[in-house]
């Protein structure tokens, strides 16, 4: 699946923050959300790249994967469970 | 029933063994991080440092909680801890780190969630006689007393040696499969985590810059000399060299790359100074500097951007001014920098 077709139900910009402030951000709003929706975070640290799939793994959430646009990275989460 | 219990998890090797040996036992954990805003992963990052290998640094609980698979709960406590930080009931550590009184906070929180979600009780991945301040036999009573969580609390390194938990009196948990870790040395730990396969991240108490010594002297020189902190002085405490000028004045300049743009973010709310060219150190300046002092500032400038004379942009009160400098000398320099000297107290001396 190309991430860029991906539609999100749920846009989050977190640019700006550190870790683990966007982790703490996915995870406030992925527990707004119903299970089998998408999540689009929008960040520009660095480390989300490594940071949001590990939290995803932990938490038994699904990453559907990233893309970087000038610097700003977006990542694609969907909610399996609730947390 | 699964037995369900909330975990104080750093994501160094004590919490994460804590975890696992609890997971061992059948308990569904729910692993809690604390964003203090103290965090060191968080510090390097936004100043887009890199270990030597060039990887980022990675937060330890995030890594730590996938390998554990366990769930993790991020709670920001940012706010309310910064008021602890600068009057804690039980005073600080060695540095400005107020141990006991953090942990207390935390557990608090965690009791807060573990009513609220429906877990039985709290483990934590303490070690008796590990930390003199925050982890003596009479200290870990004070601190689940004062956490309202007596009996509430597991601590599966060190069980063995402590009183009968409520988990373990009520069957919970089997007290013989815990351990009876004591006292500093890390050795047991580090061969239970081969034996699990836990990679060890971080050394004990490295996750927050509370407890660094050059840190504590400059907060506690800010504290003296300017009567107050702000929240925003708590990071800025942590970046660059600083620098008490003769009207009182601070001068805060960039050591490097990531440092500079760090610094250039607050440049629309404060004076500032920085070459001409834009090239070398970024100088933020905390309170108003006197007009005498601008050649000084000029010279540090000078001073830490390659060592050579050169033009330097002064930025005050929204009124900018290009002085010619030379470099300050390493003497005067130093004469002015807040840094702890050998032979300081706390608190005390030219700092």
């Amino acid at each position: 699946m190309e991430v860029e077709r991906v539609k999100p139900d749920i846009v989050h910009d977190v640019v700006g923050t550190f870790c683990p402030v966007p982790i703490a951000e996915t995870a406030k709003v992925i527990k707004t959300m119903q299970v089998g929706q998408v999540l689009e975070l929008v960040a520009d640290d660095p480390g989300v790249v490594e940071d949001i799939p590990a939290w995803c793994k932990a938490t038994g959430q699904e990453f559907l994967g990233l893309y970087e646009d000038e610097g700003e990275y977006h990542l694609f989460v969907r909610k399996v469970k609730e947390l | 029933m699964k037995i369900r219990a909330v975990a104080l998890f750093s994501g160094g090797l004590d919490s994460a063994l804590a975890v696992r040996l609890l997971q061992d036992q059948g308990v569904e954990i729910k692993a809690l991080h604390f964003y203090t805003g103290f965090c060191i992963t968080e510090h390097k990052r936004r100043l887009g440092l890199k270990r030597e290998d060039g990887s980022l640094y990675v937060n330890p609980a995030l890594k730590a909680a996938a390998l554990l698979q366990v769930p993790l709960e991020i709670l920001d406590i940012s706010e309310e801890y910064f008021n602890l930080i600068l009057n804690p009931k039980y005073g600080y550590g060695k540095n400005v780190n107020p141990c006991l009184d953090c942990r207390i906070f935390m557990l608090k929180k965690a009791k807060e969630f573990m009513e609220k979600e429906g877990y039985a009780f709290v483990v934590t991945g303490e070690v008796l006689g590990q930390r003199p301040m925050s982890q003596t036999f009479d200290r870990l009573m004070l601190i689940e007393k004062e956490a309202g969580l007596s009996g509430y609390i597991l601590r599966p390194l060190s069980a063995k040696l402590l009183p009968q938990t409520i988990p373990e009196k009520l069957g919970w948990v089997n007290r013989d499969q815990l351990l009876d870790i004591w006292g500093r040395s890390r050795k047991k730990q580090l061969k239970l985590a081969k034996e699990y396969g836990l990679e060890h991240e971080q050394p004990a108490g490295g996750c927050c810059y509370l407890t660094d010594e050059n840190y504590a002297h400059r907060f506690r020189e800010v504290i003296r000399v300017e009567g107050s902190i702000a929240r925003e002085d708590l990071v800025l405490l942590a970046v660059g060299r600083h620098f008490r000028l003769p009207s009182g004045a601070r001068l805060i300049l960039a050591r490097n790359e990531g440092e500079v743009r760090f610094l250039q973010g607050f440049r629309h709310r404060y004076d500032y100074a920085c070459r001409k060219d834009g090239k070398g150190t970024f100088g933020l300046l905390k309170g108003r500097l006197s007009e005498e002092e601008f050649n000084l500032v000029a010279g540090l400038v000078a001073r830490y951007s390659k060592n050579q004379p050169c033009e330097v942009l002064l930025s005050i009160g929204g009124r900018e001014t290009v002085v010619w400098a030379d470099t300050l000398s390493e003497e005067l320099a130093d004469s002015i920098k807040i840094y702890k000297r050998k032979g300081d107290k706390h608190g005390s001396g030219k700092s």
